[in-house]
Parts: structure tokens; C-alpha cells; sequence
């Protein structure tokens, strides 16, 4: 059964904050070879102006990913995962994430199209700060493939 | 103007490794049996993975870590890792479309693998190198 388009404009409550901590950034760049000091290294961070280890770009979609359950699992919306592909990403930020913050992601459904069969839902998670200053803003567009 | 090209070789090791770090579990990740019951030629890498390390080649142009303000692309084919030591090679292109108003330099990145196109509309806004 296609999306129903009406839930294009729907926003979530605000997510539980996220605590991103120095060695998940570590992990996650070294899962992606990101030897960069800036990725692994405090000092250097804090040389560069930063508090703490600084995210590599991407970095952003292990709270959002999480974050996009709440639409992805929405009952109402009824998303069949199984069906689902990545279609777009798209990540835009304020600053880079650095180690320490606290961010709350705050998700809305801008988008729902259908064409050839398939559904395309665009997603945006604008994510802030402890004190509500936009972090990223990620917009994640996924591809619910037809039964056909 | 043309940027060297960066090649990342992929193994079913990284995709693991991404797996873990990413929090990404889907099993056409890292099951032959449910890639190929979905319809897939195979375990495919993550998307996030490949736009991952489209994000290290932007990062070495720009010359710093932290100059990545806008990134986006759109996965346009999977990228089908076999499971031997060799994996797949991902070979990364950028080219230098100019400066927005906003002092920040375009780069359009073309990522192949096997000759083929994986990412299309793949675009990066960085700060100018100091």
C-alpha cells in the first residue's frame, strides 16, 4: 500500500539527547580510515579551537539514523523496512560535532512521492545543541520499493 | 579544475567494522544469503560508507578534517563487495565548480566502482583551506 502523502509536514517530538562520546568518534573514523589528529586527538582538536575530538562529516548519521526510527517505525505511517533502500543523503552544517555534545534530533517528513511503484519519503533531522543551537541539519531521502 | 584522484579499497572486513561503528545492521550488509533473497547481486556496502569515504576525499582536498559545511550525493548503484581478500576498489573524482557567495569552494565528486557510477549529484561545499 503507497504512503499516504498527507503526512508530508507531520513533525516528532523532539528526541533523548544523544552524548556524543570521544571514542565513538574515534571508532567511527577508524572504521572509515579517517586517520586525521583531529578525529583522534584531543590535543590537537583543542589546538585547532575545538573542546574536544571533532566528528568526520558523516559522522551525523549514527544520531540520525536512530533519530529516523521514530518516522520509520511510525505505525500510522507503516514503512515496510524490509522494502526500504538509501536513496539520497544530504547533511548540512552549522559546526562540526565534537566530543561532549549533547545533541536532540527533531525529525519531520518534508516529502512523500510515489512514481513507478515506489515510494519516496525525505526526512529532515535538524540537530541541536544542549542549548538549541542548530548543530546538522541531515535530510535522509528513502526508497520504500513496490511489491510489483 | 580537476582534483587527483583517491582510490579506498573495500573489503567485507570494513563493511563489518562499518557495521559496528555505524550502527547499521542491515544484513545486505554482511549476509550473502539475505542479499540475494532481496533481489541484490550480493552483499552491497553501505550507502553511508561509500558517501564515508567520499567524505575522506573531500576532507584531503580541502586539507583539513573539519572543512566539510555541506555534503550530499545520491546512491544511484550498489556497490557489490565479494568476499575475498582483494574486496572492490571505489575510485573518487572531484572537480572544482567555483566559489558560492558565501566564500565556500564547490566540489562535484564522481565515485566509481568497476567502471561504473555509483553516486550521481554527489556535491561537497568547503571552507578555503587557510
Amino acid at each position: 500500500m503507497p504512503l499516504d502523502p498527507s503526512f508530508a509536514g507531520r513533525s516528532y517530538p523532539p528526541t533523548a539527547s544523544y552524548q556524543v562520546g570521544r571514542e565513538k568518534i574515534r571508532e567511527f573514523a577508524t572504521a572509515i580510515g579517517a586517520a586525521d589528529d583531529l578525529h583522534h586527538d584531543p590535543e590537537a582538536a583543542r589546538a585547532a579551537g575545538y573542546a574536544d575530538v571533532v566528528a568526520p562529516p558523516t559522522f551525523a548519521v549514527v544520531i540520525t539514523m536512530a533519530a529516523n526510527r521514530q518516522i520509520v517505525d511510525d505505525p500510522e505511517l507503516g514503512v515496510d523496512y524490509r522494502r526500504v533502500v538509501h536513496g539520497d543523503q544530504r547533511f548540512e552544517y552549522t559546526r562540526p560535532i565534537v566530543a561532549g555534545d549533547e545533541l536532540v534530533s527533531t525529525n519531520t517528513i518534508e516529502e512523500i512521492r510515489s512514481r513507478g511503484g515506489h515510494d519516496f519519503l525525505t526526512m529532515r533531522t535538524d540537530v541541536a545543541s544542549a542549548s538549541g543551537d542548530l548543530v546538522v541539519t541531515a535530510w535522509s531521502k528513502l526508497v520504500v520499493r513496490g511489491e510489483g | 579544475m580537476e582534483l587527483p584522484v583517491q582510490t579506498f579499497r573495500v573489503t567485507r572486513a570494513d563493511l563489518v567494522r562499518y557495521a559496528g561503528a555505524s550502527g547499521d545492521f542491515n544484513p545486505i550488509h554482511w549476509s550473502e544469503r539475505f542479499a540475494t533473497k532481496v533481489g541484490l547481486p550480493g552483499v552491497i556496502a553501505h550507502g553511508m560508507y561509500t558517501m564515508a569515504l567520499v567524505g575522506r576525499a573531500v576532507t584531503a582536498w580541502a586539507g583539513s578534517a573539519d572543512a566539510v559545511v555541506d555534503f550530499s550525493v545520491r546512491f544511484s548503484r550498489p556497490v557489490p563487495v565479494p568476499d575475498d581478500d582483494e574486496g572492490t576498489e571505489l575510485e573518487v573524482r572531484g572537480v572544482v565548480k567555483g566559489q558560492t557567495e558565501a566564500g565556500l569552494t564547490q566540489i562535484d565528486v564522481t565515485a566509481t566502482c568497476r567502471g561504473e557510477k555509483v553516486l550521481s549529484q554527489a556535491r561537497a561545499l568547503v571552507r578555503r583551506p587557510a
